[in-house]
């Protein structure tokens, strides 16, 4: 006998933290049969409102996009407006971009950790992760002079040079989350519920993964290397030894083994960007962001975010504002297209953890 | 299902952690956490150095200053008197008002816990409520880090040796590229409005130079300045003196930028093409404007395009006053000139050229004949030092010196000139001097920092080998046998403070005479009016007071249809406080005669 369907409405509020969004699902028992992801709680308008700012306004949107990790959408906008008008950006300002990006990269993944493992009902994960990530909100505070926001990176380089005697502050963190990763194994990656609970669930079909664009962690798990800092080098990658891990099966197993492995190599990066940095000027000044005008056309930009790959377009018409600026997310295919295709035959239970796994983030798909 | 015992016994190690501290956080919030160096908190704003350009106010894309007056804080010359007062509800301390802030004033500072449940209490004016703020900065902006640009483009010149061996002029002018870039510092906070006498739209025109729109930018000066490139060439540029840009760099070139837009201007045509004035239909009102130098230009082209007839009387051959005889043609070349005053003609003022009021025609003439009478006569009577030996041959007023050269005459003033003075006339007597050839010596009484004089004329000169001796008073003029100017005493002056609080006084040292060699003496210690057109009936009903009519604020003299401007009734004695005069006579003609009152 068939049982009869039901609608359930998981979120809006922070569906396993990840921001407000709403996923209805039907299901008959505890399986799914359909999901629609609904949106809407977020939409700031960020888009339209960047292009009511000059060009050197809209830093305090373009953070806001993904909160956990603001950083890859500032690189992204300042280097589409370092192409678009031409500009230079000093050696050393690359290097220090690389060390931000990578720090947030792993500010990101611990909070990640958290949150991945909260939705298996893990808790204690998410209150050390947490912890480990407020020593590099740490680090931020006094690179940046912001915890979480950072407005930072921007056309011509970075805001300040970095702050005396913090590159030792760096490789300390670095050494203390180095080890403290096994701590973290012990917890999850060893954790027979977590293994149980995320084998073989959510599974990603790897030719509908291409086809639909998805990207990051959940490509990789499903065996793809794909990762924009090799096949599309931005800053100073290209000048940096790491790999890019790639797991195969396609489950929130494989995505996690994906993410914790990747942790590791963003240490590696940061110590070879430190051993690496040249002296030198940090910013090349732009003019007088009043009067600031970019010459007319336009120019996209592609970098490696947690999610994966996030891309920028910005569109002068050779004014002080920008015509268009549009902001091409991962969260966007991962929390609809493939959330609401994967979803489907899985067990509730199993909704928050798979949303989590996919790097679902309501705010950057909102925007 | 096998048990796996490894992944049931591995998060029991977890346990290790049991009894150790939280590592992160104290006693929050009893104890907020005391934040980096760098920390972008509540702002502080010193007072005393904000100027209140409200620069802060204008980048805040969250709309969270307002710009406010505080007690205590009057406005001035180059200061608002506004202060910027931060909604801390709307804030996202990204600091960008930090990082545009021309002054360096406004700063953040380490705190960021505040608590309150009256929302009101969130709008804080920085500085003025957490003075304490001033121990907590963290986050502020110093000549490298800030977003405005300090450094001026520099204006293309001749060379100083290259310059004194022709009129050419000096100052080549910005090129389009130049323009825009200098034109793009400007950060549009108006405090050069107020500092211009004739509040020229200053911030507008710059803004339209910067989007590389000349037509318009000429549009917007000419709305009240019809001499702009007059004053684009030798304004004193009050307006500079107070850009907010200058107080941690250089002025925006505001003066060159105006050069720059009317010289995209080539000829009268042009200028009319392109401002296309609204010339309105004749009133039937006549008014007389006696004397064509820049406040009476300005009355004759305002009054003209609201449908007045207006008549000019000039005494010399050429418009322009001072402008044309006084000024040096490598500073302020005559086809400038000619090509504004072509224009002013073209829309219907009527110019009478070599008819001095008092000789070709009387006075009495003019008033009866108009229904408003403009004087813009200027100072046209050298003062002099009254001293023995001043009337010797040789000894020339340099107003006079300068008429000449201007006029195409020459004057023999031999090979050692001695200028007396530190104006501005001084220093174009001495440049001209150069020019013909001689070795100039200046002779100042006080310091070369107390010189009225514009301080890139003094250095123009400097550039170009004139020897300023400050501290000098001359005492006495020696003749040769001949009777010509052959030396000139001076005695060295001692800066002594003034008890009132004024300038320092020069008091000369006794014994310290000193002689020097001249060939020539040019006196330049300013000049005085000469009202002796006014019929006694005139002279005897209006008021004038130590050598200027006394007006009202649309310079209306004591009798009725009568007014003033330009050198006559003001005591700034430069170009643009005339222009701001006609502008006012403008508007006090106007309600005279059409409104009424
Ligand atoms: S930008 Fe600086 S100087 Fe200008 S009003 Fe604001 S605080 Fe004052
Ligand atoms: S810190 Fe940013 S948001 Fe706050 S007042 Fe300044 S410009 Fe506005």
């Amino acid at each position: 006998m068939r049982e009869k369907a039901t609608t359930l409405y998981i979120g809006p509020q922070h569906p396993g933290i990840t921001g407000n969004m709403m996923v209805r699902v039907k299901v008959e028992g505890d399986t799914i049969v359909k999901a629609t992801t609904e949106v809407g709680y977020l939409h700031r308008s960020f888009e339209k409102l960047i292009e009511k700012r000059n060009w050197l306004q809209s830093f305090t949107l373009l953070c806001r996009f993904c909160v956990p990790e603001p950083d890859p959408v500032e690189e992204s906008y300042a280097r589409a407006v370092e192409l678009l008008e031409g500009r230079e950006v000093p050696e050393r300002a690359k290097y220090i971009r690389v060390l931000v990006l990578e720090l947030a990269r792993i500010a990101s993944y611990l909070l990640w950790y958290g949150g991945q493992s909260a939705s298996l009902g893990l808790y204690t994960i998410g209150q050390w992760s947490v912890g480990d990530r407020n020593y590099i909100l740490d680090l931020f505070e006094e690179l940046t002079g912001g915890r979480v926001y950072h407005m930072y990176i921007w056309p011509g380089g970075v805001r300040r040079d970095l702050p005396k005697g913090f590159e030792n502050k760096v490789l300390k963190t670095m050494d203390y989350l180095e080890k403290r990763l096994d701590d973290y194994d012990d917890l999850m990656f060893d954790n027979t519920i977590f293994r149980k609970r995320t084998q073989g669930v959510g599974i990603i079909d790897k030719e509908k993964a291409v086809e639909w664009g998805v990207v990051g962690p959940p490509l990789r798990g499903c065996g793809i290397r794909s990762d924009i800092r090799i096949d599309d080098p931005y800053e100073v990658y290209n000048k940096l030894d790491f790999v890019v891990p790639v797991e195969e099966g396609g489950d929130i197993w494989a995505r996690a083994l994906v993410r914790r492995q990747e942790i590791r190599q963003s240490i590696r990066i940061i110590r070879q960007v430190l051993d690496n940095i040249p002296a030198g000027k940090y910013y090349n000044k732009i003019p007088n962001p009043q009067k600031w005008a970019l010459p007319k056309g336009d120019a996209y930009t592609r970098t490696e975010a947690v999610r994966g790959e996030v891309g920028m377009y910005v569109v002068s018409d050779g004014g002080t504002h920008p015509r268009r600026a549009h902001f091409r997310g991962a969260a966007y295919v991962h929390a609809i297209t493939l959330l609401e295709n994967l979803l489907v035959g899985e067990n509730i239970s199993d909704i928050a953890a798979i949303m989590n796994s996919l790097g679902t983030c309501p705010p950057e798909i909102e925007r | 299902m096998s048990f796996d015992l490894k992944g049931t016994l591995k998060p029991l190690t977890a346990l290790k952690q049991f009894g150790k501290k939280p590592h992160t956080l104290v006693d929050v919030p009893s104890i907020p956490l005391e934040a980096s160096d760098h920390y972008r908190g509540f702002h502080y704003n010193d007072l005393d150095e904000c100027i209140g350009c409200g620069n802060c106010s204008t980048i805040c894309q969250n709309q969270a200053i307002d710009m406010v007056p505080v007690d205590g804080i009057e406005g001035k010359k180059g200061d608002s008197g506004l202060r910027p007062r931060v909604d801390h509800g709307r804030c996202c301390w990204c600091g960008l008002c930090v990082e545009v802030c021309p002054t360096g004033s406004l700063s953040l500072t380490k705190d960021y816990l505040y608590v309150s449940d009256d929302p009101d209490t969130f709008l804080w004016t920085p500085g003025v409520d957490n003075p304490e703020g001033k121990e907590r900065i963290s986050f502020f902006s110093t000549e490298e880090t800030s977003l405005n640009d300090f450094g001026r483009i520099p204006m293309p010149e001749l060379e100083g040796m290259d310059r004194v061996k022709s009129f050419a002029e000096v100052v080549l002018g910005y090129n389009e590229v130049q323009a825009r870039a200098e034109a793009s510092r400007c950060i549009s906070c108006g405090l050069c409005t107020e500092a211009c006498p004739e509040h020229m739209h200053i911030p507008e025109y710059i803004n339209a130079i910067a989007r590389g729109n000349d037509a318009d930018a000429v549009r917007i000066i000419y709305d009240n300045n019809p001499l702009p490139e007059m004053c684009g060439k030798v304004c004193t540029r009050r307006c500079e003196d107070v850009c907010a840009i200058a107080h941690r760099g250089d002025p925006i070139a505001i003066r060159w930028l105006k050069r720059y837009t009317t010289e995209t201007v080539k000829n009268a045509d042009m200028i009319k093409e392109v401002v296309n004035p609204d010339i309105q239909e004749p009133n039937g009102y006549k008014v007389g404007i006696i004397g064509a130098g820049p406040s009476g230009l300005t009355v004759a082209y305002y009054l003209a395009l609201k449908g007045f007839d207006c008549t000019i009387y000039e005494a010399h051959a050429k418009a322009g006053g001072m402008t044309m005889y006084g000024i040096p043609k490598y500073r302020f070349p005559e086809e400038s000139l000619d090509k504004q005053i072509e224009y002013i003609q073209k829309i219907g003022v009527k110019i009478h050229f070599n008819t001095k009021v008092g000789k070709d025609i009387s006075f009495k003439e003019i008033y009866s004949k108009y229904d408003a009478v403009f004087i813009g006569v200027g100072f046209p009577k050298p003062w002099t030092l009254g001293i023995e030996g001043e009337d010797l041959k040789g000894s020339i007023q340099a107003v006079n010196f300068l008429y000449e050269i201007n006029n195409g005459k020459t004057v023999d003033i031999g090979d050692k000139v001695i200028v007396i003075g530190g104006g501005n006339v001084a220093i174009d007597a001495a440049r001209v001097s150069a020019r013909l050839g001689a070795d100039v010596t200046i002779l100042y009484r006080r310091r070369v920092q107390d010189m009225p004089a514009d301080w890139e004329e003094i250095e123009g000169a400097e550039d170009e080998g004139i020897h300023i001796i400050p501290q000098a008073i001359p005492v006495k003029f020696y003749p040769d046998k001949k009777g010509h100017v052959k030396a000139v005493e001076y005695l060295k002056a001692d800066m002594v403070a003034d008890e009132k609080g004024g300038r320092p006084k020069p008091v000369p040292v006794e014994g310290s005479n000193t002689i020097i060699e001249a060939t020539a003496v040019l006196g330049a210690i300013g000049q005085q009016g000469d009202y002796s057109f006014l019929e006694e009936e005139f002279s005897e009903k209006v008021k004038i007071e130590r050598g200027r009519f006394v007006v009202n604020e649309k310079q209306q003299s004591t009798l009725d249809k009568l007014f003033a401007g330009g050198d006559a009734a003001n005591r700034s004695a430069d170009v643009i406080s005339a222009i701001a005069d006609g502008y006012m006579a403008v508007k006090g003609i106007e309600d005279l005669l059409v409104k009424g009152n």
